[in-house]
C-alpha cells in the first residue's frame, strides 16, 4: 500500500440550508476542498460521495453522477457510498483504498445530507429506517430510543449521571461557538438544561433518560477532502497530513442480540485496527473527533477507543481532560452535538476538522501542538463503525 | 402495496414463533435461518412462551411519523425466559412504575394504523405479568 495524503479539505456551514439542494451543497464542499489543495491542471480520477438517504430525504438517487457533472469532473469515476451515519467514513475509506492500492492518484471524497427538506418526525422516521425492520422499526424504535435504553444501562453499570451527560453537551456547544461551520451557536448552562426546576422546558425528554440537549440537531451540510499520493502532495506545497490508520468493524444489526448491550464491540475493534496500522497507541493521540450523536456516546466511545479505561470516561470529562485546553481534547469542532449531524457528511467533516487541527489552521479552537489525530464514525447503533488515525508529517 | 411485508411475518408477530438451532440448541428470535451462535443451518420452528422481564427501557416522547398518535410510548428490551432478548413496546402499564427486572408477558395489540385507507398492523407488545406462571 502507498501512503495516502489529505491534500485538500473543505466544508460549508452546517445549518438549515433552505436555499441549497443536496447537490448544491456537495458541489460547494467539493469545490472548497479542490481550492484548498491547489491542484492546478491535475485531474481528479474518482469521486466518492458519502450519503445515507437522498432517496427518502430528497427524492433523488445517483447523486455521485450528478456531482461529477455539476463540478465538470467527467470522465472521473463516481459512486455513492451508503453506510448509515457512517456513510462519510465509508466514503473516506473507499477513497483511501483507491489511492493506497495504486489504482487512482487523485480522489475527491464528499459527504453530505440534506435532512431539513422533510419535517422533524419524517426525518426521525428516515433515520429509524436503518434499524431492523421486523425486530425494531415496527415497534416504534428510533435511534434516540436505542440510545435511551443504552444510556440507562450504561448509567447503572458505570455510575454515569445526568450531570455527566449535560457536561458533554455544555463542552461541545462551547466549542461550537468557536467553529464558524457549527450549526448550533449557543452557550448553554447546567442550570438551564438540567438543574433548574423549569429546565425541562428548555430541554424536554426525547427518549428518557435522554433529553433534547443530549441529542444532536437535524442539519443540512456537506464536507469534502481531496486525497492523493505523497509524491503529488509534495508538489502541491500544502502541509502533509497522512491517513496513517484505518479500521472498520461490524456488530449485530440489533442492540437486542448483543450479549452485553453496553459493550461497543465494533468501536473497540475498529479503533484497535486503526492504531495498529498507524503504529500508534491511544496515548499518542493529541486531538480526537468522536461520534457524539447522543451525549452518552462521547463518554462510552472515549472508553472503548482506549483513551480512558472502562467507567473512567465520565470522570475524565468532569475533570476537564477533554476540553480544548485539556490533556486530550475531544470534539474541539463541537462534535455532532454542536457542529450538527447531516448523517452522510459527518465522517468526512471529522477528517476535515482533524486536518485543520493538525495543520494549525483551526483558529480559535486550535489544539496546541497537535500532530496525531483520531476520528470515530459510528454507523447504525454501533453496528458498523469506522476509525481513522491522521498524522502530520514533519 | 406493502401488505406482503407484514403478512409474511404473521407467525413471529402473532405467535412469537422463532427458531431453535438443531446443532447447538440456541433459541433464535426473530427467525433468521442461520444460527448466530454456530453459523449452521437453523430452520426448526420454536414457539416462545411470551414470558420475560424488562432488561432496559425508554419512553419515547418524540415519535417518528406513523407513531405520533401513540406518543409517549415505552419501548423495552425484554429478556425472554427462554434466553433471547427482543425489542417491543410495553402496554397496560397503568400507574405502575416501570422497573428493570419487572416480569412481563406478551399480548397482541395494534402497532400502527396508516390512515383511513391504510393498513392496521398488529403484533406483540408486553404487559406487566398478571399471574406468576409456574415454570
Amino acid at each position: 500500500m502507498r501512503p495516502v495524503v489529505v491534500a485538500g479539505v473543505g466544508m460549508i456551514p452546517f445549518e438549515r440550508r433552505d436555499e441549497d439542494s443536496l447537490v448544491d451543497m456537495l458541489a460547494m464542499a467539493g469545490w472548497n476542498a479542490m481550492e484548498d489543495a491547489q491542484l492546478g491542471d491535475r485531474s481528479i480520477d474518482a469521486v466518492y460521495v458519502g450519503n445515507m438517504a437522498s432517496g427518502l430525504f430528497n427524492h433523488q438517487e445517483s447523486v455521485a453522477s450528478a456531482l461529477v457533472d455539476r463540478l465538470g469532473l467527467m470522465p472521473a469515476a463516481a459512486e455513492r457510498i451508503e453506510n448509515g451515519p457512517a456513510s462519510g467514513g465509508s466514503a473516506v475509506k473507499n477513497g483511501f483504498l483507491g489511492v493506497a492500492s495504486g489504482f487512482y492518484d487523485i480522489v475527491l471524497v464528499v459527504g453530505g445530507e440534506k435532512m431539513r427538506e422533510v419535517i422533524g418526525p419524517k426525518a426521525t422516521d428516515v433515520v429509524a429506517c436503518m434499524t431492523h425492520p421486523q425486530a425494531e422499526y415496527i415497534y416504534g424504535v428510533t435511534l434516540p430510543a436505542l440510545a435511551g435504553m443504552f444510556t440507562r444501562l450504561y448509567m447503572e453499570k458505570y455510575g454515569v449521571t445526568h450531570e455527566h451527560l449535560a457536561m458533554v453537551a455544555i463542552k461541545n456547544q462551547e466549542n461550537g461557538l468557536l467553529n464558524p461551520y457549527a450549526h448550533i451557536q449557543m452557550k448553554i448552562t447546567m442550570e438551564g438544561i438540567l438543574t433548574h426546576p423549569q429546565a425541562h422546558i428548555n430541554s424536554p425528554i426525547v427518549a428518557d433518560p435522554l433529553r433534547l440537549y443530549d441529542c444532536c440537531p437535524v442539519s443540512d451540510g456537506a464536507a469534502a477532502i481531496l486525497i492523493t499520493t505523497e509524491e503529488i502532495a509534495q508538489k502541491l506545497k500544502r502541509p502533509i497530513v497522512t491517513i496513517a490508520g484505518v479500521g472498520q468493524a461490524t456488530d449485530t444489526h440489533t442492540l437486542q442480540e448483543r450479549s452485553d448491550p453496553t459493550d461497543l464491540r465494533a468501536v473497540r475493534i475498529s479503533s484497535q485496527q486503526a492504531f495498529k496500522m498507524a503504529g500508534l497507541k491511544p496515548k499518542d493521540i493529541h486531538v480526537a473527533e468522536l461520534h457524539d450523536a447522543f451525549t452518552i456516546l462521547e463518554i462510552a466511545e472515549s472508553e472503548h477507543v482506549g483513551f480512558f479505561s472502562k467507567g473512567k470516561g465520565a470522570k475524565a470529562l468532569a475533570d476537564g481532560e477533554t476540553r480544548i485546553d485539556g490533556k486530550l481534547p475531544i470534539n474541539p469542532s463541537g462534535g455532532l452535538k454542536a457542529r450538527g449531524h447531516p448523517v452522510g457528511a459527518t465522517g468526512v467533516a471529522q477528517i476535515v476538522e482533524l486536518v485543520w487541527q493538525l495543520r494549525g489552521e483551526a483558529g480559535e479552537r486550535q489544539v496546541k501542538d497537535a500532530s496525531n489525530g483520531f476520528s470515530l464514525n459510528f454507523g447504525g447503533f454501533g453496528n458498523n463503525v469506522l476509525a481513522f488515525v491522521l498524522r502530520r508529517e514533519a | 402495496m406493502e401488505i406482503s411485508r407484514h403478512w409474511r411475518l404473521k407467525r413471529q408477530r402473532y405467535a412469537l414463533i422463532g427458531e431453535v438451532c438443531p446443532h447447538c440448541q440456541k433459541k433464535i428470535f426473530p427467525p433468521r435461518d442461520i444460527c448466530p451462535e454456530c453459523s449452521e443451518d437453523a430452520r426448526t420452528l420454536y414457539q416462545f412462551s411470551g414470558r420475560g422481564e424488562v432488561y432496559s427501557y425508554t419512553t419515547v416522547y418524540q415519535a417518528p411519523s406513523g407513531y405520533e398518535a401513540n406518543a409517549p410510548y415505552t419501548v423495552a428490551l425484554v429478556k425472554l425466559v427462554e434466553g433471547p432478548m427482543l425489542t417491543a413496546q410495553l402496554t397496560d402499564l397503568g400507574d405502575e412504575p416501570i422497573e428493570v427486572g419487572m416480569p412481563v408477558e406478551m399480548v397482541t395489540r395494534k402497532l400502527r394504523s396508516d390512515g383511513e385507507r391504510g393498513m392496521l398492523v398488529y403484533g406483540y407488545k408486553f404487559r406487566p405479568r398478571l399471574i406468576e406462571a409456574s415454570e
